[in-house]
């Protein structure tokens, strides 16, 4: 196995050495001392129950949001700084939106209670928030307080109050929503730590507004018990502690709640010929409401955009076990952390790239931060050998067979039962056959593999016809996967938009992929599709389709039945 | 009638910018909307739909209404207010 990337053997731990600091992220100068004491976390999403009174439920759900809205409207009163009173005036206005209560009202109707509805709302309005990645991702928070009021109202319950001990302390906590921030008493609360946070989220911005020192991105804070001694640095992110060795941070596992298997069954041909139709997700928040095969692809950035360090190991295998959990004997493929400097993790920053999109990204950032990629591999063991989901992992941004085989090799020692890695990259699709040898998968992400082939910005509206999948090009470059696939009796795997478009899915069928991933409301349109094709349908649209010179004439080739 | 306007506050369309303009929008009394080149159109007067654009300093957008040249510029122009981010 070529460890040419140079994987240095080092594990990291979570036990340190009494005196040394916790480290996060400054985002409030200052320095502050006092005792520590923890903000509680919110109460969480109660087990579904099914609804009996869909028009009861969507009162439920509107009567808490109404109550969220004036709750908040009574804090932006209450609030020192007009920055703080404009922020909490602004999420007021947010749980009075229409669109929201809309949103909400369909989620009822398609079966899911007012918490749930509310939750996997909020939950799609995040997850395009964080996929936007900077600015708009640091405002994914603001959403996650929103949820969690409107969920302990739905609950009945109070919201957890910010500690008042009598004296003067250290407020720290998972994250601190800017309402809490907000009513913060300089006089009482001397600095704040959080475990999640970044330097552009709204606490950060009212922490600055009040002369506060904080440090956000510090998950070793939530081990401190209360009242231990702590001196915060806002500026250097160091939090000091007199405390002795810290234990490591306890797992809290999900409850298993598995997803029911698709209503229309497996994806297969008109013939019988199986295409597995799994879904893309970025946490096990996406899987409600969805009836899924599996999980293609998991994209684990999500769960650790907020984070400036690297997120413990055990919040990432309680993560990952909330999604293998839901998934009991069904393939879940997930894939490593894919950052780099056009969706930045804080924590895997580099410097400023000229050409974020050719640097140092995906499973490139192993070369910088080796420690990281480990962790999470030995995570996903861990959550892994916990869980009964066929588990398989795989790298982003693979472009020769050397880095396919030190991923590989890294998954191999933690023990995990299966390797892949990802075609984006040309250079790896061209040497497809190469990489199947040392890894047990590929999945194809046709975005970037786009945007590479075509050297084009994946963003550029103005070369939209470029980055049209049906470019005869792109499909070559699927095709040879697929090749190499079959050659090989190894699974080649499509996720990315494209195979979201039932047409398409039929021609990535016939060129012989053997699964395809997309978001899980597009999977009944693309099941029905292949359902109406026998494989030899589906090979003489890839024919055709390959066969064209242009997207045009490529879709219209894949829409002749022979 | 339509207003094409790029957004020029360093903080991007956030959530203090998106009340503001959904203010407006709800004030003006009729349909406006706005929409981001390859996205579905959303209502003017929905937060949490403009927050959920992600638009960030150069995202060029379009505001769209019926009629009332007054209402869709006061909503262009809180759009593309380089200084929303101090608001």
């Amino acid at each position: 196995m070529p460890p040419s990337t140079g994987w240095p053997p080092c594990w990291p731990t979570r036990t340190r050495i009494v005196g040394e600091p916790l480290r996060g992220l400054g985002v409030s100068p200052g320095v502050g001392t006092g005792p520590a004491y923890r903000l509680p976390d919110p109460p969480g999403l109660p087990p579904p129950r099914p609804v009996v009174d869909p028009d009861a439920e969507r009162d439920r759900a509107y009567a808490a949001l109404d109550a969220v809205g004036r709750e908040l409207t009574a804090r932006a009163g209450a609030a020192a700084e007009p920055a703080g009173a404009d922020i909490l005036r602004a999420h007021a206005a947010v749980a009075g939106d229409r669109t929201l209560r809309d949103g909400v009202a369909a989620a009822i109707r398609a079966g899911h209670e007012a918490p749930h509805a509310v939750a996997a709302v909020l939950a799609g309005h995040r997850s395009a928030l964080l996929a936007a990645g900077g600015r708009p991702a640091a405002r994914a928070a603001d959403l996650d307080d929103l949820r969690n009021r409107v969920v302990a109202h739905c609950l009945g319950r109070p919201m957890p109050a910010v500690p008042e001990p009598g004296h003067p302390y250290v407020l720290t906590a998972t994250d601190l929503a800017p309402a809490d921030a907000a009513l913060l008493d300089p006089r009482r609360v001397r600095a704040v730590v959080t475990a999640a946070g970044g330097a552009t989220g709204h606490t950060a911005i009212l922490a600055r507004a009040k002369g506060l020192p904080a440090v956000a991105a510090c998950p070793a804070v939530l081990d401190l018990p209360d009242g231990t001694t702590v001196t915060v640095d806002g500026t250097t992110g160091h939090v000091t502690t007199d405390a002795g060795t810290l234990a490591p941070a306890p797992t809290r596992p999900a409850p298993a709640r598995p997803v029911p298997a698709p209503d229309g069954g497996a994806g297969r041909t008109a013939d019988g010929h199986p295409v597995a139709l799994l879904a893309n997700i970025g946490g096990a928040e996406d899987l409600t409401g969805v009836a899924a095969e599996g999980v293609g692809l998991f994209r684990t950035e999500l769960l650790f955009a907020h984070h400036i360090d690297p997120p413990s190991t055990a919040e990432q295998v309680a993560a990952y076990r909330a999604v293998f959990d839901a998934m009991p004997e069904r393939p879940v493929v997930v894939r490593t952390l894919d950052a780099g400097s056009d969706k930045p993790l804080p924590f895997l920053a580099g410097d400023r790239e000229p050409n974020p999109a050719l640097g140092i990204r995906g499973v490139r950032t192993a070369r910088r931060r080796p420690e990281v990629l480990r962790a999470q591999i030995a995570a996903l063991a861990a959550a892994a050998r916990r869980s009964r989901a066929r588990v398989a992992v795989m790298a982003p941004m693979i472009a020769t067979v050397a880095e396919a085989a030190g991923f590989a090799a890294l998954c191999r020692e933690a023990g995990l039962p299966s390797a892949g890695a990802m075609i984006e990259v040309p250079a790896a699709a061209l040497r497809a056959a190469g990489i199947l040898r040392v890894v047990d998968f590929l999945s194809v992400g046709t975005n970037d593999l786009s945007q590479y082939a075509f050297a084009a910005d994946r963003r550029s509206g103005d070369l939209a016809d470029l980055l049209d999948p049906w470019q005869p090009a792109l499909l070559a470059l699927i095709a040879s996967c697929a090749a190499a696939g079959t050659a090989a009796g190894r699974p080649v795997g499509v996720c990315g938009e494209a195979a979201a478009d039932p047409r398409y899915a039929v021609v990535l069928a016939g060129l012989g992929v053997t699964s395809l991933s997309m978001t899980p409301a597009a999977i009944p349109a693309v099941r029905a599709e292949l359902a109406l094709r026998t494989l030899d349908e589906c090979r003489a649209a890839a024919r055709g389709a390959l066969a064209a010179d242009d997207p045009e004439s490529a879709r219209a080739a894949a829409r002749v039945t022979p | 009638m339509i207003r094409t306007v790029t957004i020029r506050s360093a903080a991007g369309l956030h959530a203090r910018a998106a009340a503001t303009v959904a203010a407006a929008a709800a004030g003006a009394g009729i349909p406006i909307t706005v929409r981001r080149t390859g996205r579905p159109a959303v209502p003017a007067d929905c937060p949490l739909a403009l927050l959920t654009l992600a638009a960030t300093p150069g995202t060029e957008l379009t505001v769209e209404a019926d009629g009332d040249d007054a209402a869709l510029d006061r909503v262009a122009a809180l759009l593309a207010d380089p200084d929303a981010d101090r608001g």
